[in-house]
């Protein structure tokens, strides 16, 4: 706040200071704002006095949607959330279901979750990190993290059979199991990943320029981010290290042995700092969940959770019933309201399901973890010039699709 | 036939020679070149595989239709004039910076002379006062572009290039006071022929790298920011103001810009080689004394185009290495540091020079 202080302690009056303001819209079709978002901003000259996020641009009605559908067909809408990560969705989406029958999948589904949701989260952060430092100038080290990127979205294809919408959860378990060989490519991919990782690390992080631009910019204290709701990298660039997967410990992560890396500052810089190590903590989880994958079924036997085998089909009647009720009544999770939070891309994406047993939704709501940050876009960027924006917004890392759902 | 000789002998007429052979076949093509050659490079930096589209049937030349391509494009599209805008400012302003982009090239040798005849436009006797006068030109191209174009993004672009022009202008001009010092001229063939002297014997010339190594740095530094190239791309600025004061700009009017840029980029590496890596001259050369003349002018011509292209791609490569400044920190750059450099520069260099003579 420094900068704007200072402007308006120099000039004569208020009304003189504000007859200089000039209002720019910044967006929704502009080159820094991935995804579509308005920031209606006022500058007094470069320096912003003024911001007023203006979301909704891609709202298509998720939620409403999803009380349309049966349960099942809701999955699939959870890919188009956040669209970097959508394995993180799927996952979440179905542990909120499976908290509502509360069941739980087998161990071996939920290793192969943790795998697949590592390498999601490893994705979302590359994503966030090269966008934001391309748009500063670095676009080299963009190109080199959407390298490494792909190396990992051909592993969500072997898994799934897409790239982004891979549809792979299920109640109880997961559509598929590993495909032969996954567990040899993906060390392979691992280590490929590592050595960009390193030669990123030298191309950027200790370069002066990239840290003179984000440096002390877009700081915000522990007590702001806290009653603005932040979660994730943001809140633990702050220096609170609030993880979900720590925190509630919900599937195999209490077996497993990770850092959760906290920030000092709450600047861009420390955001940056903290997604590239949270990249290796993600990196020796998925080496841990490969190590510990245990033998067994990858989706649960319990009746009326998935489809039955089609010898049962075909050789008795009960199979022919359940698969005719699976097909044409779909889930009956039990009546009653559950909120599930998992550790999304972005921090805490939770969903929020009620019941009532019929078989359709009444309502599926899910916690978009950068809602709270674009409306804290103003109190970021207040007192920055107009190119810090840039950074700030970089490091938010909004999603359109998790944001208007 | 005689007469026909008379005639091109003629000063003006060899000049008009002279600037349409530099221009059309040193400048404009090494400049055009390069825009493709940028792509290309940066493909390489990248892991990518680069422009190889635009072909004639199955010919694509690794790319190089995209030239022709590109040149098409820009001349069928549509120029656009913004509601709201300058008409007359707006449709003159691209070619300010053309051309201060072209002139440079009217005071740089690009082979040493032969008998009366010299391989530069004009060895004028201002010399390099010449080349800052025509770069303070480049400023209006900016500044009108970006006031006419009635666009907020394309105004915030103009004001920056204009603070950042003008203030690198100031040190520009101190950076190279050490040149004119050591070389006693403001000449550009007095500085090239000045570089062409040995320390120890014949070991080492007297290039001006290796007499203003600090100069050198700074006057780098001032004609990147001039000439707004990356990392001084503030004015530009293509993530938070689009793409600054050439915006609403499309079709031809739009490939000025472009061509300005490439070629400026061309005049400051030729610029870093006629000041600082000793010109048109090849180093020892003058060792070999039976080198028939036309042998000793076809190397110069190499080497010089040679360190023009060095320079290029140094500049290329250092667009693609690192990120951008801010535009404030561009201009605390400036004035905070680069500034008090060349003044202790120019202190340094007039006691050298007083103690050794």
């Amino acid at each position: 706040m420094t900068a704007l202080q200072a402007r308006m302690a120099t000039s004569k009056s208020g009304a003189d200071f504000s007859a200089s303001v000039m209002t720019i819209e910044i967006g929704p079709a502009h080159p820094a704002m991935h995804g579509i978002v308005r920031l209606t901003t006022q500058l007094d000259g470069e320096l912003i006095v003024g911001m007023e996020p203006e979301i909704g641009y891609l709202h298509r009605g998720f939620e409403k949607e999803s009380e349309n559908s049966k349960w099942i067909q809701v999955i699939p809408y959870t890919d188009r959330l956040n669209y970097v990560s959508p394995l993180l969705c799927n996952i979440g989406y179905s542990m909120a279901v499976e908290k509502l029958y509360g069941i739980e999948a087998p161990r071996r589904a939920e290793f192969t979750r943790v795998i697949m949701g590592e390498i999601s989260r490893i994705t979302d952060h590359l994503t966030c990190l090269g966008a934001a430092a391309m748009e500063i100038g670095a676009f080299t080290f963009f190109l080199w993290f959407i390298k490494a990127r792909e190396y990992l979205y051909e592993l969500v294809e072997e898994m799934t059979g897409a790239r982004l919408t891979t549809n792979w959860t299920r109640f109880g378990g997961n559509s598929m199991d590993l495909p032969d060989g996954f567990l040899s490519d993906l060390a392979d991919r691992l280590s490929k990943l590592e050595g960009i990782m390193e030669e990123c690390d030298k191309l950027l992080t200790r370069n002066k320029i990239f840290i003179d631009r984000v440096k002390d910019v877009g700081t915000i204290s522990k007590e702001d981010a806290l009653s603005y709701g932040f979660s994730g990298p943001m809140l633990r660039a702050c220096g609170i290290p609030f993880d979900v997967r720590r925190a509630d410990a919900y599937s195999v992560y209490d077996e497993l042995d990770f850092e959760i890396p906290v920030g000092s500052t709450g600047d861009c810089f420390d955001r940056f700092l903290v997604r590239m190590e949270e990249i290796r903590q993600s990196t020796s989880i998925i080496k841990q969940a490969a190590d510990k994958m245990p033998e067994g079924p990858f989706m649960t036997d319990e009746r009326m959770l998935h489809y039955p085998d089609k010898k049962d089909v075909y050789g008795n009647i009960e199979g022919l019933i359940d698969h005719f009720k699976m097909v044409m009544e779909g889930h009956h999770p039990p009546a009653g309201e559950i909120y599930m939070p998992t550790e999304g891309g972005n921090g805490e994406m939770g969903f929020y399901l009620v019941s009532d047993g019929s078989g359709d939704p009444v309502r599926v709501r899910m916690r978009p973890p950068c809602f709270n940050f674009v409306q804290a876009m103003p109190l970021m960027t207040v007192g920055h010039y107009v190119a810090d924006i840039v950074p700030i917004f970089g490091s938010v890392n909004m999603i359109g699709g998790e944001l208007d759902r | 036939m005689d007469f026909l000789l008379e005639i091109i002998m003629t000063p003006t007429v060899l000049a008009c020679i002279k600037i349409a052979v530099i221009i059309l076949l040193f400048a404009m093509p090494l400049g055009t070149v390069l825009t493709l050659m940028e792509r290309k490079w940066s493909a390489m930096i990248q892991d990518r595989v680069g422009p190889n589209r635009a072909n004639i049937g199955k010919f694509t030349g690794h790319g190089v239709l995209h030239l022709a391509a590109d040149g098409l494009k820009s001349i069928f599209k549509e120029d656009t004039i913004p509601k709201g805008a300058n008409g007359f400012l707006y449709l003159i302003a691209p070619f300010f910076g053309l051309i201060a982009a072209v002139a440079t090239f009217a005071i740089i040798p690009i082979a040493g002379p032969i008998g009366d005849f010299t391989f530069q436009v004009t060895d004028v006797n201002p010399g390099l006062l010449f080349i800052f006068a025509i770069t303070s030109l480049n400023v209006y191209g900016a500044v009108l572009a970006g006031t006419s174009s009635n666009s907020k993004f394309a105004l915030l672009g103009g004001t920056r290039a204009s603070a950042q022009m003008i203030s690198y202008e100031v040190f520009m001009g101190l950076a190279l006071m050490g040149i004119f010092m050591v070389y006693g001229t403001t000449r550009v063939s007095g500085i090239v022929n000045g570089q062409n002297e040995y320390w120890f014997g014949n070991l080492i010339p007297m290039w001006g790298i290796f007499t203003q190594p600090l100069g050198f740095i700074l006057f780098f530094t001032a004609l990147v920011a001039e000439t707004k190239r990356a990392p001084f791309d503030a004015p530009e600025g293509e993530s938070e103001i689009v793409a600054g004061y050439f915006l609403e700009y499309s079709g031809m009017r739009w490939s000025a810009f472009m061509l300005a840029e490439y070629i400026s980029l061309v005049g400051v590496a030729a610029l870093m080689t006629t000041l600082f890596f000793g010109g048109y001259h090849v180093p020892w050369l003058h060792l070999w004394e039976s080198a028939p003349q036309w042998l000793v002018t076809v190397l110069q011509i190499l080497k010089f185009t040679f360190f023009t292209v060095v320079f290029c791609w140094f500049q290329i490569q250092l667009r693609w290495t690192i990120p951008k400044f801010r535009f404030d920190q561009t201009m605390g750059l400036g004035w905070k540091k680069l500034l008090p450099l060349s003044l202790v520069n120019i202190i340094v260099t007039a006691l050298v020079i007083l103690t050794l003579a």
